[in-house]
């Protein structure tokens, strides 16, 4: 078989992209479907400059917001109790069947829960965000302290190391690659929490943004929140996947 | 300062080198799934002068790896007394350092904070331990690689390291637990010299403990053989072969006399091992 050079790879994905986004913007101006169902490249340009004008950036904001706390408390919690559960045994074998079956469960089924416990502001949406993210960051993190080589505590015990020693030097450095794993599925799940919270009961935010375009037939600005969602999920799975690749030196 | 004066100087005012009284060891362990209880060790008595190299060989599972856990503070005794320079044996400290089978360096620290990990450990700043870790990665010719990754360096290289992390601490008491084990035939002969080579500096007690006759009468000084399980003294067997010694020894009629006596008594205990496999399995 025969492969173009690698060089050009860059090269041709611009140039699918823009066919695509040709195809896209040809298909209502030639009549050929309806922008009510697709809208168009310069639809939704017009539409999000607009919205922009018109308090897109708050809505931002809230989503932000809501989606740097839910994922904050997440990390936090998850590790320390990632790192307690790979610890303890004894607090694994109580604790692990709940944190099991939360995870099995399916959480968006939580939504209108928590909508009653913490009403229809950010507090519902950054337990959302929570929830999503939460689980996998421990699964990892503990999985991540039971697979430390059993002669590093030996080594760290011969030293005269004590508990918080071991710790230290030990269980937190090497949980450090599993945190960047579990975050890197947290991430994905923590934007679903915001975006379904938002869809379903809110008072600001991206999610809300396009369930109000929705219910009032405005294709283009639908797309305008699909493509920030998205850009943002890109951007920020490539930055974790750098951070990852950051740690990846030692990792064998 | 060459790595010897440094080494001298720190032996001057360190530790002394440890002498080792064991009186009546027994080690037992509970075996954690079956309940069942194992004897690894079994009424051990032996003692070892300051500044000597000895080897302990045994079939596998006779409890070699077990003693070196013992003297470590790693493993409690179940009965005996393990006295270190007269003075009971209670759990790990300063004055032993281990130098494991597998080379368990800390695969996100480099060469050079592998090799000052248990000074660190110790309580010693990062700075005052990479002053002297220098010197013993010198030593143990692993110069230029400081800033290596565990997985970035061969084999050997990797036990270099595992070594000079024990020595930089100074111990006056050296337990090696076939540090060798993993290393194809022909790098083995050529670290069993490096030992030598190093040993001849350091000259501190030392345990090691290897499956292997002629790398144990290649560096011991004396070599305790242990029966199969429960690992119970055979017989202990002083090597007289003048220090510093040269891997030439290894073929020598001398060096091959004593292989040979020690090969017969290996091979009674690895029947017996064999034997108590067997019946293990029947029963």
């Amino acid at each position: 078989m025969n492969y173009a050079p690698a060089r050009y790879d860059r090269l041709l994905v611009l140039l699918a992209m823009l066919v695509f986004l040709a195809i896209w913007e040809l298909l209502p101006s030639l009549k050929l479907v309806d922008p009510f169902f697709i809208s168009s490249p310069s639809r939704i340009i017009h539409s999000a400059q607009w919205l922009f004008a018109h308090g897109l950036w708050n809505d931002i904001r809230v989503s932000l917001i809501e989606f740097l706390w839910g994922m904050g408390l997440a990390i936090i919690l998850g590790v320390v109790l990632g790192w307690g559960l790979g610890w303890y045994r004894m607090l694994s074998v109580i604790v692990e069947p709940f944190i099991t079956m939360m995870n099995a469960a399916p959480r968006v089924a939580l939504l209108p829960l928590l909508i009653l416990w913490l009403g229809i502001g950010i507090e519902s949406k950054i337990a959302a965000v929570f929830l999503g993210a939460f689980f996998p960051i421990v699964f990892t993190v503990m999985k991540g302290v039971r697979t430390i080589d059993r002669s590093l505590f030996e080594l760290a015990r011969s030293f005269g190391a004590n508990d918080a020693r071991v710790f230290t030097t030990l269980a937190i450095p090497s949980t450090v690659p599993y945190i960047m794993a579990g975050l890197h599925i947290a991430v994905g799940r923590g934007l679903v929490g915001v975006v379904i919270g938002e869809l379903l009961a809110a008072q600001a935010g991206i999610g809300y943004m396009m369930a109000r375009a929705s219910s009032t037939f405005q294709t283009d600005k639908v797309f305008v929140g699909l493509i920030l969602l998205t850009g943002f999920g890109y951007a920020i799975t490539e930055l974790i996947k750098m951070i990852e690749k950051h740690f990846e030196t030692w990792r064998s | 300062m060459p790595a010897s004066v440094l080494i001298v100087e720190l032996r001057a005012h360190g530790l002394d080198d440890m002498k080792i009284n064991i009186d009546g060891l027994s080690v037992e362990y509970v075996m954690r799934r079956s309940g069942e209880k194992l004897t690894a060790l079994k009424d051990v008595s032996f003692s070892i002068a300051a500044g000597r190299f000895v080897c302990v060989v045994g079939p596998s599972g006779c409890g070699k790896s077990t003693l070196l856990k013992v003297l470590a503070g790693l493993q409690a005794p179940s009965a005996g007394k393990v006295l270190l320079d007269d003075m009971p044996l209670q759990g790990p400290g300063k004055n032993r350092a281990m130098v494991f089978q597998s080379a368990s360096l800390l695969p996100w620290r480099t060469v050079l904070r592998n090799v000052t990990y248990g000074l660190e450990i110790q309580g010693f700043s990062f700075q005052d331990a990479e002053k002297v870790a220098g010197d013993f990665i010198d030593l143990v010719g692993l110069s230029g690689f400081e800033e290596s990754y565990p997985r970035e360096i061969s084999g050997g290289m990797q036990q270099r390291v595992n070594l000079a992390r024990a020595l930089v601490t100074n111990p006056g008491l050296l337990l090696m637990d076939e540090p060798f084990a993993n290393l194809d035939p022909q790098l083995r002969n050529f670290m069993q010299a490096e030992v030598e080579r190093i040993w001849e500096q350091t000259r501190q007690t030392t345990l090691f403990v290897t499956h292997l006759i002629d790398e144990a009468i290649f560096l011991a000084d004396e070599i305790i053989v242990l029966t199969a399980r429960p690992g119970r003294i055979k017989t202990i067997v002083p090597v007289d072969f003048p220090r510093p010694r040269k891997l030439e020894i290894k073929k020598t009629p001398a060096f091959h006399v004593l292989q040979d006596s020690l090969s017969e008594m290996m091979d009674q205990e690895f029947r017996e091992m064999i034997y108590q496999q067997a019946q293990g399995e029947s029963a």
